[in-house]
């Protein structure tokens, strides 16, 4: 299934974020499926600069900055007060990195989708705190290189799954994306458009500065982080029904780690283990996805 | 109409009659019967607003912010520790300008664990700029609630109303209830000159550089000047309509005093008593009552303190490591201009302990006793 992508644009050219920067063209792409009639929340992140300083903006509709941990309840508060005078036509979307939704913005995204707040919520995670200059968040993934997590100390322990955590909230719409399939990713936002309540987007974006990598092969390296099954594209109703929306190729990780600097101290061992982790994880997507489960319940009075 | 209520009740019916849209709120003692008072009317229809049942102070005020932000009306209610909890989200309320209304009931800080009345916890948010108004009873509250909407949203300020813990959250006083129709023609509808707005797209809140920064602040200074001279308006309007008036501080007994007690909350009414018995004895001496502490009214301060010889400042509060804040903010506010007038700081009343017409008929003998004050601080019925 294509889609054409709309020609309306609403970020402008001249914005400050890096070359190849992953976050840019993942709000390019959900702007472009929201349309017009859309608000922006945006807690501390990298995008707090990309926006623009004062008085400059880099988007065509409005944004409200707002504290690091709050993005998700701003943006409730933003739609609560739409609301409340009457505006019942426009969308409220949460822009936040890793760190204000894996860390420190948790409890708040956690309060929203208890209660299943109306808007879209999008983590566009890169993976560490990047803003602040590359240091590990609870996204970092295992044996990542970062400021914090440095040679001889790398981080160690896996990235912390937060589509499960969602799911567990039993949200209506929660969905991983990638700016390399955009038309993966203009369905999906399309779709969250259309539902009611707390919609959750989750991101992967590439990072060139942070991950130690050519600014020319971000969307190669977006789109291998998806054809290794690291991190794979699918969508998750109600919490239960999973499914998947790209099929991948399931070319061996090393392919994806070898082209990052972060990763350059890796040992062929280490990324053995890399490997046995991903398919781990990646069997445990499909029982979710299409298996059904062997363990029967008992009957009443066996 | 006339009801029974408790402070917290107040609280409450002033938010409802103030037309509140968006109210997030989370529970904590003593301020826990407003959120429970709200939720009841909006489920029973009485307040057509959309209560939040947040997960935190924190959200609370972020809820505030997003809702303001869009054009709303917000109100939120929280004590001590969610008051800090809050902190970072009322720097954000004062600089994004959104004219948010909060009570707080005033409540000691932990640690150690305490939930009995000081108000350490507002006047430790003092430089947040959010203006603050202390009540002395329930009526206060409740008119002081309306007042403070007006005022805020006239000025594009968020204003904290504070009523001490228990002390007034927990008792029930007669309270004339406004008529609706008159808070309306008091209160219009609230329709900010700056929201977020599809037609209109802005970035709010977008990263100043330092060549903007302080100009931001300096407008935020000015509010807070527009807001002195628009308090007492405020206040005078309400006056004619509703034939209650309580000013920015009040001066009881005070015109030809020689000694001047001041207090804020609910001191004031203990206050009243013991001022009226020194008066008996045909003794000089008065009471200052003060309410708004932000904006500091160090004009009127002056005006009133400068012909006085001795100023004894109840503070149920300390800054440690300095002293009292109310006394504080008054040698402040006459440095330069009484040098005169000497004034005495009290320290009562910390985490709930009773502030008796005896403590401060200690204070005012021992102001009396005494033509200098001996330190910055004078501790009240402190055990050795």
């Amino acid at each position: 299934m294509r889609y054409e992508r709309p020609p309306e644009e609403f970020l402008y050219s001249g914005h400050i974020a890096c070359p190849g920067c992953g976050a840019s063209l993942a709000m390019r792409y959900a702007l472009q499926a929201l349309g017009k009639k859309t608000m922006v929340v945006i807690p501390a992140c990298c995008w707090s600069t990309v926006a623009g300083f004062f008085p400059s903006t880099s988007l065509k509709v409005p944004i409200l900055h707002t504290a690091f941990e709050a993005a998700a309840i701003t943006a409730a508060g933003v739609k609560k007060g739409l609301l409340a005078r009457g505006i019942t036509d426009v969308q409220v979307m949460a822009w936040a990195g890793d760190g204000g939704t894996f860390d420190i913005g948790l409890q708040a995204l956690s309060g929203c989708a208890e209660r299943n707040d109306d808007f879209i919520y999008v983590c566009y995670d890169n993976e560490a705190y990047m803003n602040t200059g590359i240091q590990r968040s609870s996204a970092t993934p295992l044996m990542s290189w970062t400021t914090t997590t440095p040679n001889y100390a790398l981080k160690e322990t896996p990235k912390k799954d937060i589509m499960q955590i969602m799911a567990a909230h039993r949200i209506p719409y929660a969905a991983t994306a990638s700016p390399a399939y955009p038309e993966d990713f203009l369905m999906k936002m399309r779709k969250a458009k259309e539902i009611k309540g707390l919609r959750f987007i989750h991101i992967l974006s590439s990072c060139p500065p942070g991950w130690k990598f050519p600014s020319e092969l971000s969307v190669k390296i977006s789109r291998l982080a998806v054809e290794t099954k690291i991190f794979p594209l699918y969508e998750i109703e109600n919490g239960r029904k999973y499914k998947l929306t790209v099929e991948p190729k399931g070319l061996p990780v090393s392919e994806y780690l070898k082209l990052q600097g972060r990763f350059s101290q890796l040992t062929d061992k280490d990324m053995e283990s890399i490997q046995e982790n991903v398919e781990e994880e990646w069997q445990a997507l499909m029982q979710k996805i299409g298996k059904k489960s062997k363990i029967k319940n008992r009957s009443k009075g066996a | 109409m006339e009801l029974v209520i408790s402070g917290n009740e107040a609280v409450a019916y002033g938010a409802m009659l103030s037309r509140v849209q968006v109210i997030p709120a989370y529970p904590i003692s003593p301020q826990t019967t407003i959120v429970e008072t709200l939720a009841d009317f909006c489920a029973r229809g009485k307040l057509k607003a959309d209560f939040v049942k947040v997960e935190s102070e924190h959200s609370a005020m972020a809820c505030c912010l997003g809702a303001a932000s869009a054009g709303a009306r917000t109100f939120t209610a929280t004590s001590a520790q969610g008051l800090a909890l809050m902190h970072e989200l009322l720097h954000w309320a004062a600089g994004a300008r959104l004219p948010i209304v909060m009570a707080n009931v005033n409540r000691a800080m932990s640690a150690p664990w305490t939930m009995w009345c000081d108000q350490s916890d507002s006047l430790s948010q003092r430089d947040t700029g959010w203006m603050q108004f202390y009540c002395e009873d329930n009526q206060e509250v409740l008119d002081t609630i309306i007042m403070a909407y007006r005022l805020a949203e006239k000025v594009l300020l968020p204003c904290m109303v504070c009523l001490d813990g228990f002390i007034l959250s927990h008792t029930y006083e007669q309270v004339e209830i406004p008529d609706g129709a008159e808070v309306d023609q008091y209160l219009p509808p609230f329709n900010p000159p700056f929201k977020l707005d599809v037609d209109a797209p802005h970035s709010f809140n977008a990263a100043f550089l330092p060549d903007v920064y302080m100009e931001q602040r300096v407008k935020i200074q000015e509010a807070m000047e527009e807001a002195k001279k628009e308090a007492k308006e405020v206040d005078k309007e309400f006056g004619q309509l509703f034939g209650r008036s309580y000013g920015i501080m009040e001066e009881y007994q005070a015109e030809d005093a020689d000694l001047l007690l001041v207090t804020s909350g609910t001191i004031t009414g203990t206050g009243r008593v013991v001022i009226d018995e020194y008066r008996e004895k045909g003794e000089k001496i008065g009471l200052l009552k003060m309410k708004m502490f932000r904006p500091f009214p160090m004009e009127d301060i002056r005006r009133v303190m400068q012909k006085v010889k001795k100023v004894a400042v109840v503070d149920r509060n300390i800054s440690f490591g300095a002293t009292g804040i109310f006394a504080q903010e008054i040698r402040s506010a006459l440095h330069h201009h009484g040098e005169g007038t000497a004034v005495f700081g009290f320290i009562a009343g910390l985490g709930g302990r009773d502030v008796t017409p005896a403590t401060l008929r200690s204070i005012i003998e021992y102001t009396k006793g005494r033509e200098y004050p001996e330190g910055d601080i004078a501790w009240m019925g402190v055990k050795p």
